[in-house]
C-alpha cells in the first residue's frame, strides 16, 4: 500500500463538501482528478486524514456562458476544456492551453480548477488566467468569492486557499471586440512539464494602436509572472516585429527565473525571449483575421 | 454530514464481470485489480503517474489505475488487458498487430500501450503519425525504441477499419 492510511468521504453537494472541510481544516485535502495530489500520496509526501473527493458532487461539471463571462466549473476535466466547441470557438487559447498539459491519460481525468488549486509554477492554467484577467471562484461557509491570480498565486504550490475553502470555478471573460490571445510554451517532448510558456494579451484601440497588453509567463518564477515592463512597451504602439522583439527584450531583463535541475536560469531567460515574440504574433495575427 | 472512512466494501465491474472487495481508502485501483481480482496484466512501472503501464479504462476513458483509488470506482465499469482477447484466445486485432510487428520486447510496458491504444482507435480509427505519437507520450517503453510500436498502432488501426486482414499465427 503507498499512501499513508486516510478517512475518504464523498459528498454530493457543494454544501457538504464545504462542511467536511470545515470541520477537519487542516487535516483534510480535495480530491479532484488526483493527478497531482495521487502522486503526492503515493510517495508520503502528503500525509492528510482526511480525503473530500469531489467527483461525487452533483453537477459542476459543464463549461458555460453567462453574462460575458466563461465559467470552468470544478468537475470539469482537461480533456472537456480542450474539446469545448464554446472554448473552442471565443476562447481557443484556452484549449490550446489545456492539451498541452500532461498526456492524454492525465487530461482524462486531471481537472482545470484542480490545476489551478495545485499552483504548480510549469502549469499553463494560471497564466492564461493571469494573461486574460481571470478570476478563481471559491467557496467556503462564510460565500463566495472572486480571487484574482495575482492575491491567489502565492508561491511555489502555495495559494490564497484557506481550509474550509473551496475553488467551485474559473471565470474567464470573454474577449472584447477587436482582442485575442494566444499560448505557446517549449517543453523538451510533448507531455512534459514545460520549462517556460507566454500567454499573451492585446486589444487594439480602433486606430490599430495597442491600447492594452497582457503578458503572463509560466516556469520563470514560484507563479505566474506578469511582465508589466514589457506591457508599458507594448502599450500605444502599432504591433510589429521590432516591437515584439523590444518586448522580449525587456522581458529577459524583467524575469528572474531559478536554476533547478530541468533548466538554467539563463536557459530560461532565453526561452522567454523566444517565446515572447511568437506568442504576440499568433495574438496579432489572430487580429487580423478578425477584420 | 458524510462520515469519512477507511474501508469500505466496493462493486468494480472488470472486464464484463463484478468483483466485490472490502478494501481500504488509500487501495489504488491498481492493486485492486491485481490483488483483489487476481488480474495482474496490469503493471506498476512507477506508482505516481509518468510511466502509462497501470493504464487502463475507467467508464471507456484511458486513466493512470496508479493515480486512482479503488474506491473512487466503485459502481463504475473498468476494461483491463485481460479483458481484450476473446474468450477462447483469440487475440484483439491490436493484441495481433504488436505481436506481429514485434512492438515488444520485455512486455513490461505492453498492457498500458494496449489500453491507451484501444481507447485511442475508438475515437480516431484513422489518425496519422504525429497522432500516435503524441498519444503514445504517456507511455514509456525502455526497450522497443518505440519505432515498432508506432508502426503496430498504425496496423492495428487498418485492421480495425477492416483494410486489412487480420491472420492469426501459431497459438496463444
Ligand atoms: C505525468 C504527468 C504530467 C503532467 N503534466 C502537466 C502539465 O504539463 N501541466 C500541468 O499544468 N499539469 C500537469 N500535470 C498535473 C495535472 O494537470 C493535474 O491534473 C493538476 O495539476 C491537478 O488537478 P487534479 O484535478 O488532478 O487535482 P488533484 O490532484 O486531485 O489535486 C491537486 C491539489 O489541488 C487541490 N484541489 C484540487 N481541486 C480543488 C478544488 N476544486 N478546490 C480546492 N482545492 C483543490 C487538492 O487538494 C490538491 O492539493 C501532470 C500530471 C502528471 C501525473
Ligand atoms: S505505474 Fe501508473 S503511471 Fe507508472
Ligand atoms: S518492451 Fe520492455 S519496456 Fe517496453
Amino acid at each position: 500500500m503507498k499512501p499513508a492510511t486516510f478517512s475518504y468521504a464523498a459528498p454530493r453537494t457543494v454544501e457538504e463538501a464545504i462542511e467536511l472541510l470545515e470541520a477537519y481544516g487542516d487535516d483534510a485535502k480535495v480530491l479532484a482528478g488526483g493527478q497531482s495530489l495521487v502522486p503526492l500520496l503515493n510517495m508520503r509526501l502528503a500525509q492528510p486524514k482526511v480525503l473530500v473527493d469531489i467527483n461525487a458532487v452533483e453537477g459542476f461539471d459543464e463549461i458555460v456562458e453567462e453574462e460575458g463571462f466563461v465559467y470552468v466549473p470544478m468537475r470539469v476535466r482537461h480533456v472537456q476544456g480542450e474539446r469545448s466547441p464554446l472554448l473552442r470557438e471565443k476562447l481557443p487559447v484556452v484549449s490550446e492551453a489545456v492539451h498541452q498539459i500532461g498526456h492524454p491519460q492525465i487530461r482524462n481525468r486531471g481537472t482545470m480548477c484542480g490545476s489551478v488549486a495545485h499552483a504548480d509554477p510549469a502549469s499553463e492554467l494560471p497564466a492564461v488566467l493571469m494573461a486574460l484577467d481571470g478570476r478563481i471562484v471559491v467557496k467556503s461557509g462564510d460565500g463566495e468569492e472572486q480571487i484574482t491570480p495575482e492575491d491567489f498565486f502565492l508561491t511555489y504550490l502555495t495559494t490564497s486557499l484557506q481550509p474550509g475553502q473551496l475553488v467551485t470555478a474559473l471565470r474567464f471573460p470573454l474577449l472584447p471586440p477587436n482582442s485575442s490571445a494566444a499560448f505557446v510554451e517549449f517543453a523538451q517532448r510533448p507531455g512534459d512539464f514545460a520549462l517556460c510558456g507566454v500567454a499573451a494579451y492585446l486589444h487594439l484601440d480602433e486606430g490599430g494602436t495597442i491600447a492594452e497588453a497582457r503578458l503572463a509567463l509560466m516556469g520563470v518564477g514560484g507563479t505566474p509572472f506578469c511582465a508589466e515592463q514589457a506591457e508599458a512597451v507594448l502599450q500605444g504602439e502599432r504591433p510589429s516585429a521590432a516591437l515584439f522583439a523590444e518586448a522580449a527584450e525587456t522581458v529577459s531583463q524583467e524575469v528572474d527565473p531559478d536554476s533547478d535541475i530541468h533548466a538554467s536560469a539563463e536557459y530560461r531567460r532565453h526561452l522567454a525571449k523566444v517565446l515572447i515574440p511568437q506568442a504576440l504574433e499568433m495574438a496579432a495575427a489572430r487580429l487580423g483575421e478578425e477584420r | 454530514m458524510v462520515i469519512p472512512v477507511e474501508t469500505a466494501t466496493i462493486t468494480v465491474t472488470v472486464d464484463g464481470r463484478p468483483y466485490t472487495a472490502t478494501v481500504e481508502a488509500r487501495k489504488t485501483l491498481a492493486d485492486f485489480l491485481r490483488e483483489e481480482c487476481g488480474l495482474t496484466g496490469t503493471h506498476l512501472g512507477c506508482e505516481h503517474g509518468v510511466c502509462g503501464a497501470c493504464t487502463v479504462l475507467l467508464n471507456d476513458s484511458a486513466v493512470r489505475s496508479c493515480l486512482t483509488f479503488a474506491i473512487q470506482a466503485d459502481g463504475q465499469e473498468v476494461m483491463t488487458v485481460e479483458g481484450l482477447a476473446a474468450p477462447d484466445g483469440t487475440l484483439h486485432p491490436i493484441q495481433q498487430a504488436f505481436w506481429e510487428n514485434h512492438a515488444l520486447q520485455c512486455a513490461f510496458c505492453t498492457s498500458g500501450f494496449l489500453m491507451t491504444t484501444y481507447a485511442f482507435l475508438k475515437e480516431n480509427p484513422n489518425p496519422s503519425e504525429e497522432e500516435i505519437r503524441e498519444t503514445l507520450t504517456g507511455n514509456i517503453c525502455r526497450c522497443t525504441g518505440y519505432q515498432n510500436i508506432v508502426a503496430a498502432v498504425a496496423d492495428a488501426a487498418a485492421r480495425l477499419r477492416g483494410e486489412k486482414h487480420t491472420q492469426p499465427v501459431g497459438g496463444v
